[in-house]
C-alpha cells in the first residue's frame, strides 16, 4: 500500500473524530438549553422543539462536512489513482 | 469494502446520456406524485370528505410555515415550497422501501435542487424589487460588503446541498455496514432513525428555501 492511501485513510478517521468533537459539544449545549426553557415554560414545548430539530440539523451539518471530506478521501481521492 | 457512495449505477443509456437509478427513481416518484395530486384533487368540494381534509390539512399547514417565515401573502411562493417539500419528504422516505435507494442519497439530486432554489431565490427578488433594485441590495448595508454577499449567495447553496447529501447518504451508508458486519435486525432502529431524519432534513432544506426566498424579496433579515 503506498503512502498517499496510508495517509488518506489516516487523514480520514482525524477527520470525522476530531470534527465530530465541536458539533457534539454543541449539540449537548443546545438540547440541555432546550430542556431547561421547556422546564421553564411547558407551554411553548412545541415551538422550542421545533426550533431544537432545525437548530440540531444545522449542528450536525458540520460533523455531515467532515463526514463528506472523509468520503471524498477515501472514495474519490484524486491523487491516490 | 462498500461500494462508493459518490457513484451511482448506470441502469441504461439513452443516446449519449447515461440514465443512472436515482433518475430512474426520482422519475418514479415524480410520477407517482403527479398521479397521486391528481386524483386527490379531482372532485374538490365545499364541503369536504375525509380525503379533501387531509389534504387541506397539508396545504394549509405548508401555507402557515411559509407566512410564518416571509411574512407576506404565501400563495405566490407556494407551488415551489410546497413541491419541494413533498418530493422531500417522498425521496427521503423512498429509501426504506426494500431495493430503493432514496435519490437524495446521491451528489446529483440534491445539487439539481439547491440549483433550483438558488434561480428561484433570484427570480422571486427581481419579480419583487425590480432588477436594478435587487441588484442593489447586494451592496447593503455597505458597498463593501459586496463580494461577501456574492460568497454567500454561492456558499450556502453549496452548504444547502451537502446538507441534505450527507444526511440522507451517510444513513443509507451506515445502514449498508451494519447489515454487513452485523446481520439482518440490527439495522432496525436505525432504519427508524433514518425516517426521523429524513423527515427533519426535507423540513429544514424547505425552510431554508423559504428564509432564503424571504431575504430576497427583503421582509427577513438574511440567514
Amino acid at each position: 500500500m503506498d503512502t498517499i492511501k496510508l495517509i488518506s485513510i489516516l487523514a480520514a478517521a482525524f477527520a470525522v473524530s476530531i470534527g465530530s468533537i465541536g458539533p457534539a459539544l454543541a449539540e449537548g449545549r443546545s438540547v440541555a438549553a432546550a430542556m431547561d426553557a421547556i422546564a421553564r415554560q411547558p407551554e411553548a414545548a412545541g415551538t422550542i422543539s421545533r426550533t431544537l430539530f432545525v437548530g440540531l440539523a444545522m449542528i450536525e451539518t458540520m460533523a455531515i462536512y467532515c463526514l463528506v471530506i472523509a468520503l471524498l478521501l477515501l472514495f474519490a481521492n484524486p491523487y491516490a489513482g | 469494502m462498500a461500494a462508493s457512495p459518490l457513484t451511482s449505477t448506470i441502469l441504461f443509456r439513452a443516446g449519449p446520456v447515461d440514465i443512472t437509478r436515482p433518475v430512474v427513481t426520482t422519475w418514479v416518484i415524480i410520477a407517482v406524485l403527479a398521479a397521486a395530486s391528481w386524483l386527490v384533487t379531482r372532485r374538490l368540494a365545499l364541503r369536504p370528505n375525509r380525503r379533501q381534509v387531509i389534504l387541506e390539512v397539508i396545504v394549509t399547514g405548508i401555507m402557515g410555515q411559509i407566512d410564518d417565515v416571509i411574512r407576506k401573502p404565501p400563495r405566490p411562493f407556494l407551488p415551489l415550497i410546497g413541491t419541494l417539500f413533498v418530493f422531500l419528504v417522498t425521496a427521503n422516505l423512498s429509501g426504506v422501501l426494500p431495493g430503493v435507494e432514496a435519490p437524495t442519497g446521491k451528489l446529483e439530486t440534491p445539487a439539481a435542487l439547491a440549483l433550483i432554489v438558488f434561480i428561484a431565490v433570484h427570480f422571486y427578488g427581481i419579480r419583487a424589487r425590480g432588477f436594478v433594485g435587487y441588484l442593489a441590495s447586494f451592496a447593503k448595508p455597505k458597498l463593501i460588503m459586496l463580494p461577501l454577499n456574492i460568497v454567500s449567495e454561492i456558499t450556502r447553496t453549496f452548504s444547502l446541498m451537502v446538507r441534505l447529501f450527507g444526511n440522507v447518504m451517510s444513513g443509507e451508508f451506515v445502514i449498508a455496514l451494519v447489515v454487513g458486519l452485523a446481520g439482518l435486525f440490527l439495522p432496525i432502529p436505525l432504519m427508524a432513525l433514518e425516517i426521523l431524519v429524513g423527515v427533519v432534513q426535507a423540513y429544514i432544506f424547505t425552510v431554508l428555501a423559504t428564509v432564503f426566498i424571504g431575504a430576497a424579496v427583503d421582509t427577513v433579515e438574511p440567514g
